[in-house]
C-alpha cells in the first residue's frame, strides 16, 4: 500500500469502496485459484481422471478450509453461500429444537427458522451485546433444548457477542450453539473448536472471495450427520445435493489463507475516520463494545440514511445503510433500532473498509462527510 | 446543474430524464417506493414493482445514478389513510394533491436539497414560466393532458425549485416520439392512472377496509331528515350525483342529486336538483401563488378535476377563503377550487362542507 505512487486516490473520477461487509474486493490469489479450477472439466463426483482432478482440487480446499476454521475436513460442508449455510444449519441440525435466535441477526438468520418451529428473540444491550442474562433465563425456561443463533460480529456495526460465555452457557444447558461468522471469518481469527460452536457459517466472497460458495463448519467426529436441505446426487456426504462451484471453492478457499496469512488491521484508520466524523457530530454506534477493526457505524443525527448515501455516492463514495434490500430501497435498520436507537435508526451509514483500502480512501471520505455534514438538508419529514 | 428527476417508471419521467441529461445536466433520478412492490398493485398504476425496474432500466441505459427511496409509510400515513378519513368525514378527496404536496414536493424535494441538487424535475404536464414577481404556475400547452389542477398546492418556494420540462409539448405522441428518440424501452407504456393505490379499480373497498363502520346499507333521506329510500352503502355517493338513488330520484315531481353524506349515521342526503347549487362556497388550506389583494379578485375556478372554469370573486378570509361564483354551481366538499386567471395557477384550496350537506 503506497499511496505516493497510486493516482487513484487522487483522481476523484474515480470510486472509492467502503462497503467491504456488503462484498469483499477480490483478493489476487482468489482469481488466480479460480481461474485454474475454471479450466477443469470434470465433476467432482465422476470417476474418470478429469473427475479425479476435479476432486483432488474440491478435496483440498475442503481440508484447507477445515483446517483453518478448526473442524475436520468432513465436517466442511460447502454450500452457495453465507445465507445457505445459515439456513441449512436451521433446517438440518435443529429438529426438535426451540430456536433462540439475537436480535441483531442478518435477515438469513431471522428469516431462516423452519416454519412452524418455535422462536424467540435474544435482545441485545445498548451497545449491542446479547444480553447475557437474558440467555440463561431462555435457556434455562423449561422446554426443549435450545438452538442459539448468535453472529460472531455484526454485519452493520461490527459488534461482537461475549462468545466464550454465550458458548460456555450453551455447553452448560445441552443446547446448540450456531455462530454466523459471515462477516468475521478471514477478518479475525476463528476456530470452531476455541470458540465452542457446534456449528459456524462463512462466505467466500465476504473475505474477498468470489461470490457464489460459502461453508457451513461443524464441531465434533467427522461426518456429522446433517438432514440436507435438498438431497440431490448425494454430495457433501449427502449432507448437501448439488454439483459444486468448483471455481468458487478454490477461490473461497484462496481467500481465506490469503487473509489469514497476511492480517492487515485496519482499526486505526476506522478510528481516525470515526474521530473525524465525531468531529462533524457524527455518534459512532456500539463503540462501546469490542468490534471488527474494519467497521463503522455512523449516524448523523436528523440525516436520513436514503440521503446520506445518495450524496456520499454522488461525490464517488460506496458506503451502505444497513443490510441492502434486493429493490435497493434504504430500509429502517433493525440492528440500531434492536440497540435502542430509535429514529436515528435511520439515520445511520455504514462504512466497511475493504482488505487494500488506501489510507487516500479513508481522506476522501473524511472530505466528503465533513461537507455533507456542514451542507443543507436537514428537510425530515414530520 | 445537478437536477433530481422524480421518475415514475412511465414514458413521461424518463422522457424528462433524458432531456435533461442531453441539455448537459447533471441528472439524479429517483423513484418513490409508495407500496409494497409484493402486494397486488395495479396493473397500469405508478411505482408497483415493474415501475421501479423500468426506471432503473432508463437510468441503467442512459448512464446516471438512480435511487429507490422507501415512502410506503408516509405514503400510508399521509396519502391512503387521510383520503379514507375524508370519505368518513362525508368529502370526495383528491388524493393526488395530498401526495404531490406531501411525498413528492416535501419529502422528495427535502431529499433533494440534501443531495445538493440544484432543482428538482417531474413529469407533469404543467408550464413553470418565470414572471415578474417570481416562479409561476400555469396549464400546459396540452390541455388534454393538463395536470395543473392536481398542483394547486404547489407553495412558492416549491416552485422556486422545480422543473415541469414537459409542459410546452404540443401532445402525447411527441412525447412518446421523443422516448423513440432516445431509445427508451418505456416508449410504448401505457399511461399510468390515478388512485394507483388502488389495486382493483375500487376504492370502494379499500375505504370500507380501513373504516367498517361505514360500510353496509343505510337510508337515503331528503334535507329535512325523512327517510325516502335506501342504499347499500355510503361510499358509493359523491355530492352532485343523481345516479343510485333509486326510486328517490325523482320526488315530488321534482329531479334529485345528493346534497351530502354522512357517513356516520350511514346517511345520504338528497335535495332537488334545482335547488342544490350554490353560489358561494368556503374552502380551506388555501395555497396562493400571488399576494391577493384585501378585497379579492376576480379569476376563474375549476371545482372538479374536469369541468369548465366557471367566473367567481374570491375573496381571502382568515381561514381560507370565500369563493363568490357568478352562476350558481354544485361543489363537492373535500375537492379541490383552484384559481386561474387565463392559463396561470393564482392559488386553490379544499372546498368546506356547507351546513346544506348535512341534515338539519
Amino acid at each position: 500500500m503506497n499511496d505516493k505512487t497510486d493516482d487513484r486516490a487522487k483522481d476523484f473520477s474515480q470510486p472509492v469502496y467502503l462497503d467491504a461487509n456488503a462484498t469483499e474486493p477480490l483478493r489476487p490469489q482468489a482469481r488466480a485459484a479460480m481461474l485454474e479450477a475454471a479450466d477443469l472439466t470434470g465433476n467432482p463426483s465422476s470417476v474418470h481422471h478429469a473427475g479425479r482432478r476435479a476432486r483432488a482440487v474440491l478435496e483440498e480446499a475442503r481440508n484447507t478450509v477445515a483446517h483453518r476454521l478448526g473442524v475436520a475436513p468432513l465436517n466442511c460442508v460447502f454450500t452457495s453461500g453465507g445465507t445457505e449455510a445459515n439456513v441449512l444449519a436451521m433446517h438440518g441440525l435443529g429438529q426438535g429444537r426451540r430456536f433462540l435466535v439475537g436480535r441483531t441477526e442478518h435477515d438469513a438468520v431471522r428469516k431462516g427458522v423452519p416454519d412452524g418451529a418455535d422462536r424467540a428473540w435474544l435482545e441485545v444491550d445498548s451497545h449491542g451485546q446479547v444480553r447475557l442474562d437474558l440467555l440463561e433465563a431462555a435457556l434455562s425456561a423449561p422446554g426443549a433444548p435450545a438452538f442459539v443463533c448468535l453472529m460472531l460480529a455484526n454485519n452493520e456495526t461490527g459488534v461482537l457477542h461475549p462468545m466464550a460465555e454465550v458458548a460456555r452457557l450453551c455447553r452448560q444447558y445441552g443446547a446448540h450453539l450456531h455462530v454466523d461468522a459471515v462477516q468475521a471469518a478471514g477478518r479475525m481469527a476463528v476456530n470452531v473448536e476455541e470458540l465452542g460452536a457446534d456449528s459456524l457459517a462463512c462466505s467466500g466472497h465476504k473475505m474477498g472471495g468470489p461470490k457464489g460458495a460459502g461453508a457451513l463448519l461443524l464441531r465434533g467426529p467427522a461426518p456429522r450427520p446433517l438432514a440436507p436441505v435438498f438431497e440431490g446426487g448425494g454430495q457433501e456426504q449427502g449432507r448437501r445435493g448439488g454439483t459444486q462451484p468448483l471455481p468458487a471453492i478454490a477461490g473461497l478457499a484462496a481467500a481465506l489463507c490469503d487473509a489469514l496469512d497476511n492480517p492487515r488491521d485496519l482499526a486505526p484508520l476506522r478510528n481516525r475516520l470515526e474521530q473525524a466524523a465525531q468531529a462533524t457530530g457524527a455518534l459512532v454506534c456500539g463503540a462501546g463494545a469490542p468490534r471488527l477493526g474494519n467497521t463503522a457505524s455512523l449516524v448523523l443525527p436528523g440525516r436520513r440514511a436514503q440521503g446520506q448515501l445518495m450524496r456520499l455516492d454522488l461525490d464517488g463514495l460506496c458506503v451502505s445503510a444497513g443490510s441492502a434490500c434486493s429493490s435497493g430501497k434504504v430500509a429502517f435498520s433493525h440492528v440500531l433500532e434492536a440497540m435502542g436507537l430509535g429514529e436515528q435508526a435511520g439515520q445511520a451509514i455504514r462504512v466497511s473498509l475493504p482488505w487494500n483500502v488506501r489510507e487516500a480512501d479513508v481522506e476522501r471520505f473524511v472530505q466528503s462527510y465533513a461537507r455533507m455534514a456542514a451542507g443543507a438538508g436537514l428537510a425530515l419529514a414530520q | 446543474m445537478r437536477i433530481l428527476v422524480a421518475m415514475s417508471g412511465g414514458v413521461d419521467s424518463s422522457v424528462v430524464a433524458a432531456r435533461l441529461l442531453e441539455e448537459g445536466h447533471e441528472v439524479v433520478g429517483a423513484t418513490l417506493q409508495l407500496y409494497d412492490s409484493r402486494g397486488a398493485a395495479k396493473k397500469g398504476a405508478c411505482c408497483a414493482g415493474q415501475d421501479i425496474r423500468d426506471a432503473r432500466a432508463v437510468a441503467d441505459r442512459l448512464g446516471f445514478p438512480h435511487y429507490v427511496i422507501d415512502a410506503e409509510r408516509r405514503f400510508q400515513d399521509s396519502v391512503i389513510e387521510r383520503f379514507a378519513d375524508a370519505y368518513a368525514a362525508g368529502e370526495t378527496p383528491v388524493p393526488c394533491v395530498a401526495c404531490n404536496q406531501g411525498v413528492k414536493f416535501t419529502d422528495l424535494l427535502g431529499l433533494a436539497k440534501e443531495i445538493g441538487a440544484d432543482a428538482m424535475a417531474t413529469g407533469h404536464y404543467v408550464r413553470r414560466v418565470e414572471g415578474p414577481q417570481g416562479a409561476e404556475l400555469h396549464r400546459p400547452v396540452d390541455e388534454t393532458r393538463d395536470q395543473s389542477w392536481f398542483l394547486f398546492a404547489t407553495t412558492r418556494d416549491q416552485l422556486d425549485f422545480l422543473r415541469f420540462p414537459l409542459g410546452d409539448m404540443p401532445d402525447k405522441a411527441a412525447v412518446r416520439r421523443e422516448a423513440e428518440r432516445y431509445g427508451l424501452v418505456v416508449a410504448g407504456k401505457p399511461d399510468s392512472q390515478d388512485l394507483c393505490f388502488v389495486s382493483d379499480g375500487s376504492y370502494v373497498d379499500l375505504v370500507e377496509r380501513m373504516h367498517p363502520e361505514m360500510a353496509g346499507p343505510g337510508e337515503i333521506v331528503d334535507q329535512s331528515g325523512h327517510v325516502v329510500g335506501a342504499h347499500e352503502g355510503v361510499m358509493r355517493f359523491t355530492v352532485g350525483q343523481s345516479k343510485r338513488l333509486g326510486n328517490a330520484a325523482r320526488l315530488h315531481g321534482e329531479r334529485q342529486m345528493v346534497v351530502g353524506v354522512e357517513p356516520g349515521r350511514k346517511r345520504v342526503i338528497i335535495g332537488p336538483r334545482a335547488h342544490a347549487f350554490v353560489s358561494s362556497l368556503s374552502v380551506r388550506d388555501v395555497n396562493w401563488l400571488l399576494d391577493p389583494p384585501a378585497e379579492g379578485l376576480v379569476c376563474k375556478v375549476q371545482m372538479r378535476a374536469r369541468e369548465e372554469p366557471r367566473t367567481a370573486r374570491v375573496v381571502p378570509t382568515h381561514d381560507g377563503a370565500t369563493v363568490l361564483l357568478d352562476e350558481p354551481a354544485m361543489p363537492a366538499p373535500g375537492q379541490a377550487c383552484v384559481f386561474y386567471q387565463g392559463s396561470r395557477i393564482l392559488g386553490g384550496g379544499f372546498i368546506r362542507r356547507t351546513d346544506q350537506q348535512a341534515t338539519a
